[in-house]
């Protein structure tokens, strides 16, 4: 992590240094975002003991039981949703990368209709047809319980779009002209020349588009109805909201995640606990290198907020 | 011209799909709206159905539900200004004062993190926390107070929504204002100590002036945003018992648009109100933005 951000950090470092200032203020300083980091980390790792059997309302771990990741491998709901979350998160961003790189590139350059086309997609970023327009479109395009309802609509993030494009214009001509006088068609000066050497743009909207579609429940929410084709957020809502009727859907008969849940002798809160693990883990091993990119980023895409 | 279009034909079929994804998913969509002024009947789909003029405006303006969510709205975007806004700025002096890089970046890793995770499973998360059984509960147990049932309690959910959003986003906020203080001259810290000033008047008088603007801009667009109140989270952590104060126009929108026998007419008409208000504040706040002589929004 000590790379992250490093001009930033290498910058306040040098002011820090040159500013003076009490040992006494710097405990203070330390002690209250030490706190605070205590405070955002204590709910997940309370969720973290949980699901390794520590009943609710304790602090300490009390035991490390791993019988409640051992149920949800034998109930297979949640795993299969598990892996639908992830296929449908790694097709939609690899479509959604092609797309966006593709109009990028070509809304950096200069031709008649640009700007009209631009116009067109920056206008939907603040104004839409609302929800009953959009589920009838969706309802139509009979995409109602097929999986590409988790990657059709999400295709593509205008503000994504915008950064990326932010980044061709500041390309360096020169290269795509050689190629040109080389005779390169454009399509290879894309493929050959601009994506590869746009290697940290691409991967950090790759990154931000695959936890979009890693934590997106509100497309299947509106047009998921088949429990066994639930990718893991809305199978997780629809736990934590109604426990046993989910469960035993996905177990498959009626009353038998309950049986299970008896034999093995886990309680709902623990096996809750490690399925919201089973939604954390994912973001977690991206998170140093989402990290390491989105101060690159966050200039435009905060202010979507 | 025809020349210049034929000569950039390769701009074009790049933009192709792109183009076809915004006019299907956005752009008839938004045709989609006309429903707000006809009778929706399923077997005749939008352009079958008949108009009806302004009469779901009218049921609108006399219909008590939309104008709680109304106020509640603006009542929770106006709570998020004034308790959630200042937060993300603080969270950025703060870190600014930390002098040890690799702290600093440790700090950043930990108050970032929750922006990462969907509000489904911080939904879960507080649950946990903070239901009758949670850590919470148990400890305001051994303290001798009484347990709160903080996700179903009207009188403190609002505060509620104001201290969980801040816990998810304060840390990523943040970051704009921090990268508004790495722009900052440290000449004017130096010749600032040299004068004298403790570390607390430079951050009065050198740091925060300097992030001045972009605190304007974000807080302008913040005020653009007023009529979102935030659906995701509300959505997630809300229910029947505390829909009086946290009912906003987008889950009105949802709850009313999925019950039986919805009138889809209706439900399109708020959803189009909030939408036109929504775009008027934004386009203002644009307005605003630029003629304090910034680079806005479009």
């Amino acid at each position: 992590m000590a790379e992250d951000n490093s001009v930033l950090d290498s910058l306040s470092d040098n002011r820090a240094a040159s500013r003076g200032g009490s040992r006494i203020a710097d405990g203070i300083i330390y002690l209250i975002l030490s706190l605070v980091a205590l405070a955002v980390l204590f709910p997940f790792y309370n969720v973290l003991i949980m699901s390794f059997g520590t009943p609710g309302g304790v602090i300490l771990p009390t035991k490390f039981d791993i019988s409640s990741y051992h149920l949800i491998f034998q109930l297979g709901g949640v795993v299969k949703s598990f892996f639908i979350s992830l296929l449908s998160t790694i097709a939609g961003t690899c479509l959604s990368m092609f797309i966006t790189t593709c109009a990028a590139y070509a809304l950096s350059k200069k031709y008649p209709g640009r700007n009209v086309l631009m116009g067109l997609i920056v206008f939907t970023m603040f104004f839409g047809g609302g929800l009953i327009p959009y589920y009838l479109l969706v309802k139509n395009l009979h995409l109602i319980n097929s999986y590409w309802v988790l990657v059709l609509p999400t295709l593509m993030n205008a503000f994504y779009m915008i950064i990326m494009l932010s980044f061709f214009r500041g390309y360096p001509i020169s290269l795509e002209e050689s190629a040109k006088i080389d005779g390169a068609s454009e399509f290879t000066i894309l493929t050959r020349i601009v994506v590869p050497t746009s290697t940290p743009v691409i991967a950090a909207l790759s990154l931000f588009y695959a936890v979009d579609k890693w934590n997106d429940w509100w497309s299947p929410l509106l047009f998921m109805t088949d429990v066994n084709k639930y990718p893991l957020q809305l199978l997780t809502r629809n736990l934590i909201v109604n426990f046993e009727a989910i469960l035993n859907q996905t177990a498959g008969a009626a009353g038998a995640a309950s049986v299970l849940m008896d034999k093995i002798g886990v309680l709902p809160d623990n096996l809750k606990m490690a399925v919201l693990i089973f939604n954390i883990i994912p973001i977690m091993l991206v998170y140093p290198f989402l990290q390491k990119y989105f101060s690159k980023g966050v200039m435009i895409g905060s202010v979507k907020g | 011209m025809i020349r210049r279009i034929v000569s950039n034909k390769i701009y074009y079929l790049l933009l192709l799909p792109a183009v076809v994804y915004y006019v299907i998913f956005a752009y008839i969509p938004m045709y989609g709206v006309v429903l707000a002024f006809k009778k929706f009947m399923f077997n005749k789909g939008i352009l079958g159905s008949p108009w009806v003029g302004l009469e779901h405006f009218h049921t609108l303006m006399s219909y008590a539900d939309f104008w709680d969510s109304f106020r509640n709205t603006v009542i929770i975007s106006f709570g998020r200004l004034l308790f959630q806004f200042p937060v993300a700025i603080i969270v950025a002096l703060l870190l600014n004062e930390v002098r040890k890089r690799g702290w600093k970046s440790f700090f950043q890793t930990v108050f970032t993190f929750p922006h990462f995770i969907s509000w489904v499973v911080l939904s879960g998360v507080l649950l946990n926390i903070l239901g009758d059984s949670g850590i919470f509960n148990q400890v305001l147990v051994q303290l001798g107070m009484d347990k709160v049932a903080f996700l179903i309690n009207a009188s403190t959910f609002r505060w509620l929504l104001f201290a969980t959003d801040n816990w998810k986003e304060a840390g990523w906020g943040a970051i704009i204002y921090l990268a508004a203080i790495a722009g900052i001259n440290p000449e004017q810290y130096e010749a600032a100590y040299v004068d004298g000033a403790n570390r607390w008047q430079q951050l009065w008088s050198i740091t925060l002036p300097s992030i001045f603007s972009t605190i304007s801009i974000m807080l302008i667009l913040a005020v653009g945003g007023i009529m979102n109140g935030g659906f995701d989270q509300i959505f997630n952590l809300y229910s029947a018992s505390v829909y009086q104060v946290a009912e906003i126009i987008d889950t009105l929108v949802y709850r009313l648009g999925f019950q039986v026998g919805s009138n889809y007419g209706l439900v399109t008409a708020i959803g189009l109100f909030k939408s036109v208000i929504g775009l008027i504040m934004l386009a203002g706040a644009n307005y605003a933005v630029k003629k304090m002589g910034q680079e806005g929004l479009v």
